[in-house]
């Protein structure tokens, strides 16, 4: 009755590897990110890097990042689902089905530059959009806003964020058993009593758990917004990049880790909430 | 039966209207791109960017980073694929075979990235990193290290329901009462066995490394992302173009896998 491993102390040599990899290129970094939010340049222990998170550009960039996320989450979310439903309509195993995941998956991972180019080329200032809406009449050419945050940035956002709720909303919907609309139906309900009793209820949990995972998605999203904007930076990711490439002040060299360490403890709010709604879903859909 | 026939048929018009209105929404941006990257000096259409693009020895000659950049990735892809499974596909059937008390932990190491932001990462992975130059050079292939913990939680998902719809201590047990020694149980039983696992998570890291930007960016090494960047800012019409290739290859890899992953359920319809 035995188990196969009778040396704990040998097998455990064997998952070695694996956790010295981890510690060194994931727990270090951690570890410096959350001691060098406390401390100065020279290394003394300090709490000026948390109050210097204080500073006017820190907050507005903190507040555009978070309403850009979120915003863009609610919007991601909602049309990603109607999609998702719609998708989910079709044939299984159809092609429609698969091309549409397919693509999401790479429009939901591959955003970054090439996406910012794409918009620079549709709606930048020679872009064909901006150049058709001057023929008849609208002129865009003149005004930055696809470069603002609360304007462009949550247009291209959505963008990446309708196939990742797509991708992640997809499996929950496919799991409504059509059976529960005929025992609706059988029970005299129309669609609104079998949408507001059974399939919302049924859905509400992996709906909101996948628009956090949105939010933090857009949230430490980098690439898009750097290879966007050239000037300024109005949210939270491109404030840490310049405190990496650029000279820092003196006395605020661990300023960039105060604000990755504000970035993580948001995240890991969000992500919480996230994991204990994936374990009210999984008892209903039966994954 | 009327009722469901008039349902489906309501579906089908919803389902049209919305993929339609959303597929249009989509389709812009990459509309944007073809006309940017056909349009003629004087007005009209070219191929000529494109014709660029493909013409290896022009590419050589006059866009160096750009080929840089494709091989660096080319090279990351790689290298992140195979730490990724040397590390982890051991370690997974190790610890179901004989630490099954540690598999909540390894479970929590691989989905910690998903909480740690990217650009978080790189702030704490600078000093790392300076390590890894002093004793290894400064080479864009070591960015492998860092991008096998960005993958990590895709990998450790797509391994986990490999590994949990075989059942590995039987397997293995009966290789090693037949004599096989662990190299042997790895190499010719599990590895086969959970092959469709692997080849996902292998797609999955390598399209997440040929989309990576922000750690080769701020680290000042090479890629395909930050060669497309760079190419941006002097020649806009070839570097939308490599954009628009390299997400029409990021494309059909995803297809193609679509395709892998159903081949398999097909072969084996008792189950489930």
């Amino acid at each position: 009755m035995a188990p196969i491993g009778r040396k704990p102390m040998g097998a455990m040599l064997g998952v070695l590897p694996f956790f010295a990899y981890t510690t060194i290129f994931l727990g270090i970094p951690t570890l410096i990110v959350v001691i060098g939010a406390f401390v100065d340049g020279s290394g003394h222990p300090t709490l000026g890097n948390l109050s210097a998170l204080a500073q006017p550009q820190i907050v507005s960039a903190f507040v555009h990042s978070t309403v850009l996320s979120a915003v863009t989450a609610v919007l991601g979310a909602v049309f990603g689902a109607l999609l998702a439903y719609a998708v989910s309509t079709a044939s299984e195993g159809g092609l429609m089905r698969r091309l549409v995941a397919s693509l999401c998956g790479v429009l939901a991972q591959f955003g970054g530059v090439t996406l910012a180019f794409a918009f620079v080329a549709t709606v930048g200032f020679q872009g064909f959009v901006t150049l058709w809406l001057q023929h008849i009449g609208i002129d865009l050419a003149g005004s930055t806003w696809l470069f603002e945050p609360y304007k462009g940035l949550i247009l291209v956002y959505t963008y990446f964020q309708i196939p990742l709720m797509l991708i992640v909303f997809l499996p929950a919907v496919e799991g409504l058993r059509p059976q529960w609309r005929e025992a609706a139906e059988t029970l005299g309900g129309s669609t609104w009593h079998y949408w507001r009793h059974v399939a919302g209820p049924i859905l509400a949990p992996s709906f909101i758990g996948a628009m956090l995972l949105l939010f933090t998605n857009a949230f430490s999203a980098y690439a898009t917004a750097f290879a966007l904007i050239s000037q300024g930076s109005p949210i939270i990711p491109l404030q840490i990049g310049g405190t990496l490439s650029s000279e820092v002040i003196l006395g605020q060299e661990n300023v960039g880790k105060a604000m990755a360490l504000g970035m993580v403890a948001i995240v890991a709010v969000v992500m919480t909430i996230y994991v204990v709604l994936e374990r009210r879903t999984t008892k209903w859909l039966g994954r | 039966m009327s009722l469901r026939a008039a349902r489906r048929r309501k579906q089908t018009i919803f389902r049209r209207v919305v993929v339609g209105l959303i597929g249009l929404f989509f389709a812009l941006p990459l509309v944007g791109m073809v006309e940017f990257t056909t349009r003629a000096p004087g007005g009209g259409r070219t191929l000529h960017t494109w014709a660029t693009l493909f013409d290896v020895g022009a590419i050589d000659a006059d866009y160096p980073e750009l080929k840089a950049g494709l091989l660096a990735s080319a090279g990351l892809a790689v290298l992140t694929v195979a730490i990724m499974l040397v590390m982890l596909v051991p370690t997974m059937t190790w610890v179901r075979l004989r630490l099954p008390g540690l598999r909540r932990l390894v479970e929590f190491v691989c989905l910690l990235p998903l909480t740690i932001p990217a650009i978080v990462l790189v702030v704490g992975l600078a000093p790392v990193y300076a390590w890894v130059a002093y004793f290894l050079g400064e080479s864009s292939l070591w960015l492998a290290f860092a991008y096998v913990v960005l993958v990590l939680p895709f990998a450790y998902r797509a391994l986990d329901a490999g590994l949990s719809s075989i059942d590995v201590k039987t397997l293995a047990e009966a290789a090693r009462s037949l004599g096989a020694g662990w190299p042997t149980v790895m190499w010719r039983i599990i590895l086969p066995n959970v092959r469709t696992a692997v080849l996902s998570a292998a797609f999955l890291s390598v399209a997440l490394v040929l989309g990576e930007f922000t750690i080769a960016s701020l680290f000042s090494r090479d890629n395909l992302q930050v060669a497309i960047n760079l190419l941006g800012k002097r020649d806009s019409s070839l570097a939308i173009a490599a954009a628009l290739a390299s997400l029409i290859l990021a494309f059909i890899v995803l297809f193609a896998m679509s395709f892998v992953g159903t081949s398999r359920r097909s072969q084996r319809p008792e189950e489930s």
